[in-house]
């Protein structure tokens, strides 16, 4: 109900939403949870394991019960806690885990079979048979347990990740947050101040406190409006601080258009911030914790702080006749706010019996504790139990207080522990848990307004301090200062169940059973009950149910210890974190210049790493991918063909030292190479496996060309900065990658050079470019390099040109080699074609391969060392028992072959241990008429002629086949060198 | 996590890349012997406590730097460029 005269929100500004399909009017600054309560509405949810009724209980991030799905379809999001959930025009939410309705949920019946599923219930029910578990118990309990649903959909909001830098970062702006910014941002600091509410202010909203000469809220607003005017300050409301992480880096979760209807506008529904502060205060306030007795998750049954918040914050009284039950001074607080509202107080009962109670229209028990709730959809009374027996009540609203747990959470997020104070019954952070954090206020376990704004200013100035700016001069205002008093009350005792973990529905009694079944540690005891461990993270029950450990385990609580709290503070959605990183942010796609040109000539693009490229160019009357393969390859062995090969990596290295770097990168002689001339290198890794390959080519004495595999390029580029930084600082050699400035074209085939000779200003004559020849040449008019080398073991060049000049080359190479009765041929041609000369890629080289194994061990210099050398020489890397390459081909032409089968003798069976190697690539040779492959074998080289026996478990495919020399196209080069 | 990098300044640790022990800078001479090699590879310290790693700024400069961080409270005391301590590594011995 809402009162007049009361409350912040703006009822100039009407806004209407709907809950489970019914309109109801609020006002701008409501939340649903205030809304919904103003008009009446009690029930707003089931719970999680016995779909027992349930309303509100807080005001705040940390509410277990009212969660609700907002929006439909795509935008459908569940489990928004209505606390925190503001109201906009047309806002449409709904509630969870019911069917067929909130009010008539069928699910339950689980409460009536509660003696049945208490703690560890699933462990002991649903034991046989066992392929039970997976296939029915499972699905089933799945079903029926859990709360909000996700709609299937792709989410179609935008969402944006950031990064935010201060001096200091303040965490909560209540009273010490508000106090501690101002002080830090008048002495000049760049201040950032987060607060997941979207008013400023925290308990100073919800509370009737005068600060100064003005309302704490007036107050409150009078320091935001001078933040706000300052340009080192930046205000961040609806934001958590969800994480403490190393290096006084925090994350936060802005809700940033959350509370609009504005969706796709540009501004992202949420930002997912990562803040970098020299220096942080952490104001997060103190959450309030209820008492547990019979029947508390009545709807109606709400913390006091929570009323008081309502009633103060939103002028709404959550009840027509309300009872206040604490044990502490706040809840006398609540009795005194709402009888000064005119809310009919029926009661103020106060576990403690030498209290001063204040003054006030209704009845008052000392003494006494509420020992039971009735009125299943809504509150209808209470039971007082006092000395002298037990009274029932008729209310609809009970305000309960059991004191305040200060706000932790991110001080434990670095591996602190908290620390048990005796004198205010809570866990306290433990000083230097997060470097470089102050901790001031309430979560400090600093309770009256006056105190916390003290507090503020001292945190500010010791943060000042450490980050060597003077004090400001700032005053702080007059506030209350009532002492905090309390006396320990965690659980009414009683029969039935007194709940402690509202959202996953834990109660005292299954604390104590899982203490009797002997799990005593309090992480044993979370998981076996479950306490704490649903999407609220039992922030208003944890440490009742450690006092409940405590006590059936007969120790005291700072023996019995915390879990372990994790980031993040309240829940974040991946949508937020991974802002960014979805579709092609997850992996951005690298385009060759070609790359229009051959999607436009129906190439599938495939991946290579983050670049794409053509996998072949159907033609019309094409049905197969292999049709077009094999016209390419033909394109290549008979005439002429052009591929795009600008995606292998180029590395450009200088200086008078270059050679010496690539003597030692390289397991062969580079020193020795002529100026002019291209060399084919191979790569170890310092474990001796192979690392790459690739070729070099010296353009000047100085000045060298570096490729490597498209794959490989970043791991090479890494290792040769860590040879020459790490390893021989010495060395004058300077590099850089300029795989991207260079757009490189493979001409190959008996035509290659006819083609080149109708483009180059100079064409090549006789034997002017000898096979591994390399220099500049001047193409159309634009300078280029020309590489006499090949990749298909056909006469072949490379010829590269500056990028802005790669798709008009493309075209007029492509042109060229139509006329001549050649064309382009793409990644699976070039694969056939690479296999039917026994040439190696990654496929082969996968990490686990050795010089040796390639048949390569020849390769590595005994002139030099180089990376590698010293642990390819283990007997275990050249063991002539290794598998190693081989060419492979079917004893019967037209049987199949397949990459990752494995080779077996010929009478041996196909199990792991027989295994004596495997295939790596395959390819159909048009030239041989049937598949080929290359493979590992052991004792392969010796084996030449021999028939093994080929077998795919995984595609059922077996094969006999005939191990051969791995070059299967002109053992002798002649075509190459031609 | 940050990284003061000495080329480039304070930066988030996503732009480094982590590699494992500084004691990569110390290879053995090809003839040291298997122990030697078999140590600079395969074995490593694992301390609760101070520690010496190597990491790339390979999304800013490039450079590899030697980062001294405890494994404990995840400090990092030090930051050098990987080319001094090689440097310094060869005038000590």
């Amino acid at each position: 109900m809402r009162l007049a005269g009361k409350g912040l929100v703006d009822r100039s500004t009407p806004v209407q939403f709907s809950f489970d399909g019914t309109t109801y009017k609020g006002f701008a600054g409501d939340t649903v949870a205030s809304a919904l309560l103003a008009n009446g509405v009690k029930l707003m949810g089931r719970s999680f394991k016995y779909h027992r009724p349930r309303g509100v209980l807080s005001a705040g991030s940390e509410e277990p019960n009212a969660l609700i799905t907002t929006g439909k379809g795509a935008g459908q999001e569940p489990n928004v806690r209505a606390t925190v959930q503001e109201v906009y025009d047309g806002l449409v939410t709904r509630s969870q885990n019911a069917w067929p309705s909130l009010d008539f949920d069928v699910m339950a019946v689980n409460d009536l079979g509660a003696p049945f599923l208490g703690a560890g219930f699933y462990y002991k029910t649903f034991m046989w048979p066992k392929r039970f578990w997976e296939a029915v118990y499972e699905p089933v309990i799945r079903k029926a347990a859990g709360l909000g649903a996700l709609s299937g959909k792709s989410n179609e909001d935008t969402y944006e990740r950031a990064y935010a830098f201060c001096d200091l970062l303040v965490i909560g702006a209540g009273p010490t947050g508000l106090m501690a910014a101002l002080t830090a941002a008048r002495a000049g600091a760049d201040v950032i101040i987060a607060d997941e509410d979207s008013l400023l202010g925290g308990r100073l909203n919800a509370e009737t406190g005068a600060v100064g000469h003005q309302s704490g809220a007036a107050w409150a607003a009078a320091v935001v409006a001078e933040l706000s005017s300052m340009e080192n300050v930046r205000l961040m409301s609806r934001t958590t601080v969800t994480g403490a992480y190393d290096g006084g880096m925090y994350g936060a979760l802005e809700r940033v258009n959350q509370h609009t209807s504005h969706r796709g506008g540009g501004a992202p529904l949420e930002c997912f911030w990562r803040i970098s502060a020299k220096h942080a205060v952490l104001a997060a306030g103190a959450l309030e914790r209820p008492i547990a007795f019979q029947n508390n998750d009545r709807p109606g049954v709400m913390t006091a702080g929570a009323v008081r918040a309502y009633l103060n914050r939103w002028g709404v009284t959550p009840g027509k006749r309300v009872a206040v039950f604490g044990n502490n001074d706040d809840a006398h607080r609540t009795a005194r706010d709402l009888a000064a509202a005119g809310v009919h107080v029926v009661a103020l009962i106060d576990s403690r019996n030498d209290v001063a109670v204040p003054d006030f229209d209704g009845r008052v028990f000392k003494g006494a504790q509420v020992c039971n709730a009735a009125g299943r959809k809504e509150l209808e009374s209470i039971t007082i139990r006092t000395a002298t027996g037990e009274e029932a009540l008729q209310v609809d609203c009970l305000a309960v207080s059991g004191g305040w747990n200060p706000t932790v959470h991110l001080t434990c997020h670095m591996g602190g522990r908290p620390t048990w104070r005796e004198d205010i019954q809570a866990f306290v952070p433990t000083d230097g848990s997060i470097p470089n954090m102050t901790v001031a206020g309430a979560c400090n376990g600093v309770f009256s307004t006056q105190q916390c704004l003290n507090d503020g200013v001292e945190a500010a100035k010791a943060a000042l301090k450490a980050l060597g700016k003077k004090n400001a001069d700032v005053e702080v205002p007059k506030a209350e200062d009532a002492p905090y008093q309390m006396s320990p009350l965690w659980a009414v005792a009683g029969k039935g169940r007194a709940w402690l973990d509202f959202q996953n529905d834990v109660s005292v009694k299954d604390i104590k059973q899982a203490a009797v079944e002997n799990f005593r540690s309090v992480e044993h005891m979370k998981r076996y009950t479950t306490q704490g461990m649903a999407t609220d993270q039992g922030k208003n029950s944890n440490v009742a149910a450690l006092a409940m450990l405590a006590d059936a385990t007969g120790r005291g609580i700072p023996e019995t210890g915390t879990t372990t709290f994790r980031p993040p503070y309240s829940p974040v959605s991946i949508a937020a974190m991974g802002a960014g990183a979805q579709g092609h942010g997850f992996a951005p796609e690298r385009w060759t210049t070609s790359h229009k040109r051959s999607v436009e000539m129906g190439a599938p693009m495939i991946e290579a790493g983050l670049w794409y490229r053509p996998s072949y160019f159907p033609k019309p009357g094409e049905s197969t991918w292999r049709q077009s393969c094999d016209r390419e390859v033909g394109y290549v062995r008979n005439a002429v063909g052009v591929c795009d090969v600008s995606t292998l990596g180029k590395i450009d290295i200088q200086g008078p030292d270059a050679a010496k770097l690539l003597d030692f990168v390289y397991t062969n002689m580079f020193s020795s190479l002529k100026v002019g001339r291209v060399r084919y290198g191979l790569m170890l890794r310092e474990d001796g496996f192979v690392m790459d390959d690739g070729t070099t080519a010296r353009l000047g004495e100085q000045h060298f060309v570096m490729t490597t595999t498209t794959a490989a390029a970043g791991n090479v580029m890494r290792h040769l900065e860590f040879v020459t930084q790490a390893l021989h600082p010495e060395w004058e050699v300077s590099f850089a990658s300029v795989t991207e400035q260079w757009a490189q074209f493979a001409v190959a085939g008996p035509k290659s050079r006819e083609l080149l000779n109708g483009l180059l200003d100079e064409p090549i004559k006789g034997e002017s470019w000898p096979f591994m020849a390399c220099g500049p040449v001047s193409v159309v008019g634009v300078e280029g390099r020309l590489f006499r080398i090949s990749f298909s073991g056909e006469h072949a060049y490379e010829i590269a040109v500056p990028s802005r000049y790669g798709a008009s080359l493309f075209d007029i190479l492509l042109k060229r080699a139509e006329e001549m009765g050649g064309g382009a041929y793409g990644m699976e041609a070039l694969n056939v074609l690479r296999i039917e000369k026994g040439f190696i890629t990654h496929a082969e080289i996968e990490g686990r391969a050795t010089a040796f194994d390639i048949g390569a061990a020849k390769m590595i210099s005994a002139k030099k060392d180089c990376v590698g050398k010293t642990m390819a020489a283990r007997p275990g890397l050249v063991d002539e028992d290794r598998p190693q390459l081989v060419g492979l081909k079917p004893v019967d032409a037209a049987k199949q072959l397949t990459a990752g089968a494995h080779l077996f003798e010929r009478d041996a069976e196909a199990v792991r241990i027989n295994s004596k190697g495997h295939v790596s690539s395959v390819g159909f040779s048009p030239d041989l008429g049937t598949m080929i492959g290359l493979g590992f074998f052991a004792r392969g080289p010796e084996r030449h002629g021999e028939v093994i026996r080929m077998v795919d478990h995984l595609r059922g495919v077996e094969t006999e086949v005939e191990i051969c020399h791995p070059v299967f196209l002109d053992p002798e080069g002649e075509r190459v060198r031609g | 996590m940050r990284i003061d990098c000495p080329m480039c300044g304070s930066r988030d640790r996503r732009e480094y890349y982590y590699q494992g022990g500084a004691v990569m800078l110390a290879r053995p001479a090809p003839d040291a012997g298997e122990a030697a090699w078999d140590d600079y590879l395969h074995l490593r310290e694992n301390p609760a406590g101070e520690t010496e790693e190597l990491w790339q700024h390979d999304g800013g400069c490039g450079a590899w730097l030697v980062v001294t961080r405890d494994t404990v409270s995840h400090e990092i005391s030090n930051v050098a460029l990987a080319e001094d301590v090689k440097r310094a590594m060869r005038k000590a011995s």
